[in-house]
């Protein structure tokens, strides 16, 4: 059992040489058996919630707490989150030249579980794990992200998802520039990696589609900086019904 | 014997066997002004004794292996020394060693030059007769004043690949001349990966006796703080319908680290429908490096299939640092992987399993990173996926 807790998080990044505010103290419990969806407007601070719990460096956390199962998100390097148990699928996979995805998964993979998997029964995980998504073997041999199309991307995201096995996923943005077919494929490894109930998921995403095929139990709306608004999958149908216009507009009159 | 070529941008305006016909670089001069000329140890000056000697261990399979005098006919016919310590590698050398590969033969051999910690000149023939196929691996190890020449020569249809694996002590100050000549239809490698040294300039020369003529040149370097580490390529598209595809990638790290690069390929008039292409890539790690790289295209005729150069600069990509810290893998062993995966095309190509070993546990080391246990690649887990 895991949670993940966010208190009054503020963030800032900088811009034009001065610190501008994108977190305006957003509140957030995930815990594991749980499935969230973060929905807001472009230019919400959505993804920048993600990339702050990931770490990034460009952002900068002035007020608030972030904690997994109690300890202090906001105290740990990039790589040691990953290993606490978070993971960030991200909305722009970076390419990484001459890092083979199968160099790539196993340092990982043994950077996360402590120790080397046996060369052997790592072959097949990998395998089987590519064949769920599927995924051609010979992308095992590719630069990490290299000319990868769109849903090849997302799709490699996911891999490492299942095979990373984190107590917590975010998952920024993973239905962007996906085919009804990738999406699919993309849902059912995130139910996969979702269904014995020990992790939970962090879902962000400006549309509702990837919705009909990952269930949430809770929906949010983020709007400014911050939740405005949360509830449960009925929620997110209202919102397909009537945009965001109405969160946007009382954002902006708070 | 002295020969003056019309002026050209690139090409050398004197070729000679004589020391005393080549001036003595002041250091303003546009192909010694990026050298430390202080730091050669006289090496520039014609003047430093070079009869100390170099270690030569040879293992070759269908190779030929002869000492000859300077004065045979096959010494110099490639080479013709186009600066002072060219001229002095080959007059200073006591003989020289001529490795052959008779025509239709396939071959390999290994060349370890270990340096004595004394000046010295060594001057190297390689002879791939028509239609023979083969691999020298040179290494330069141990420390040395050296001034080298390396001359290979293709015979038709041969097909060669030559790699100057510079490994030498941290001291160790080398210049060297590799100049090479493709018959026709003739294919060439050849590469050079500098990694030690405290001064290596290297001049590689790519000439073509007859169309068809295919030569790549590859280029690994990695300098560390105070190395300075210098290739300077020269294709003389001189034949048509030949082709030249030059890569030279390199590293820097720590203060005073000093790379140089120059890419020139000069395509006189009737070399038409050639095909060329030069890039430089570094990737420097730190502050306090320092990168020059300069290609230079020179174009005598517009009746070629192609011709162009690249060259790039950058700094450590945060967001390739990021993507990987957030999968776990810790910053240092993050750089590793980046760093690895800049050489890999590289090492790749030249498909040296050892080579690529050395090279790699040498970037490992260099960053301070012992990757034994994390699950990086080592060559066992690409095997196993391709079943």
């Amino acid at each position: 059992m895991s949670t993940l807790e966010i208190r009054n998080l503020h963030a800032t990044v900088e811009s034009d040489g001065e610190p501008r505010e994108i977190l305006r103290g957003v509140d957030l419990t995930v815990a594991s058996g749980q499935t969230h969806a973060v929905m807001g407007p472009n230019g919400s601070g959505k993804s920048t919630l993600a990339y702050v719990i990931a770490g990034h460096p460009k952002y900068t956390v002035t007020e608030g707490s972030i904690t997994l199962d109690g300890a202090d998100v906001l105290d740990m390097s990039v790589d040691e989150r990953a290993r606490a148990g978070l993971f960030l699928a991200m909305q722009y996979p970076v390419e990484v030249p001459g890092v083979s995805v199968s160099n790539f998964l196993r340092t990982s993979v043994t950077a996360v579980r402590g120790e080397a998997p046996k060369l052997r029964l790592w072959i097949k995980e990998m395998k089987d794990a590519m064949s769920a998504l599927q995924i051609d073997p010979s992308f095992a041999e590719r630069s990490i992200n290299e000319g990868f199309s769109g849903g090849e991307k997302k799709r490699h995201e996911i891999l490492q998802l299942e095979l990373l096995k984190p107590r917590i996923a975010v998952l920024d943005e993973t239905d962007s520039g996906l085919d009804v077919d990738a999406l699919k494929i993309v849902a059912e490894g995130v139910n996969r990696f979702q269904a014995d109930g020990t992790t939970g998921t962090l879902l962000i995403t400006h549309y509702t589609r990837i919705l009909r095929y990952i269930h949430p139990d809770f929906v949010h709306v983020f709007v400014d900086g911050r939740i405005v608004e949360s509830g449960g999958p009925e929620l997110a149908q209202r919102l397909e019904d009537e945009g965001y216009e109405r969160f946007v507009k009382a954002g902006s009159a708070a | 014997m002295s020969v003056t070529i019309p002026a050209s941008d690139h090409s050398p305006t004197v070729r000679s066997r004589a020391v005393a016909d080549h001036p003595v670089p002041s250091g303003r001069e546009e192909e010694w002004r990026f050298t430390p000329l202080d730091r050669l140890r006289g090496l520039h000056t014609g003047s430093l004794d070079l009869s100390g000697s170099v270690g030569l261990a040879i293992e070759s399979e269908g190779f030929v292996a002869e000492t000859v005098t300077v004065d045979d006919p096959r010494v110099g016919a490639t080479l013709v020394p186009t600066d002072i310590v060219a001229a002095q590698a080959l007059t200073g050398s006591a003989g020289a060693v001529v490795l052959s590969l008779a025509a239709e033969a396939m071959g390999r051999a290994r060349v370890v030059m270990t340096g004595q910690g004394v000046p010295a000149a060594s001057h190297l023939v390689i002879e791939f007769a028509p239609f023979s196929k083969g691999t020298v691996v040179i290494e330069h190890r141990g420390s040395a004043v050296l001034a080298g020449n390396i001359e290979i020569r293709l015979g038709d249809g041969a097909q060669a690949t030559v790699i100057s694996h510079q490994a030498w002590d941290r001291d160790a100050v080398h210049v060297g001349t590799h100049a090479a000549h493709l018959g026709r239809d003739a294919r060439l490698l050849m590469a050079h990966v500098t990694l030690g040294g405290d001064l290596v300039r290297l001049s590689p020369l790519v000439s073509y006796a007859a169309p068809g003529g295919e030569a790549e040149l590859l280029g690994l370097y990695f300098a560390d703080s105070g190395q300075h580490l210098e290739h300077r390529v020269f294709v003389d598209h001189d034949t048509p319908h030949c082709s030249s595809s030059v890569l030279y990638k390199g590293a820097l790290q720590g203060e005073g680290a000093h790379t140089v690069w120059i890419g020139d390929v000069l395509v006189r008039a009737q070399a038409v429908g050639i095909d060329t292409y030069e890039v430089n890539r570094n990737l420097i790690l730190t502050d306090g490096a320092r990168a020059d790289s300069v290609p230079n295209l020179e174009l005598e005729t517009g009746e070629i299939q192609g011709a162009g150069h690249a060259s790039a600069t950058g700094r450590f990509d945060d967001e390739q640092l990021f993507y990987l810290q957030a999968r776990g893998i810790p910053e240092d062993l993050a750089r590793v992987l980046v760093v690895r995966g800049f050489f890999a095309d590289i090492l790749g190509r030249l498909g040296e399993p050892e080579l690529s070993r050395s090279v790699m546990s040498d970037v490992d080391a260099r960053l301070g990173v012992d990757v034994e246990g994390l699950g990086v690649d080592d060559g066992e887990a690409d095997d196993e996926v391709a079943r």
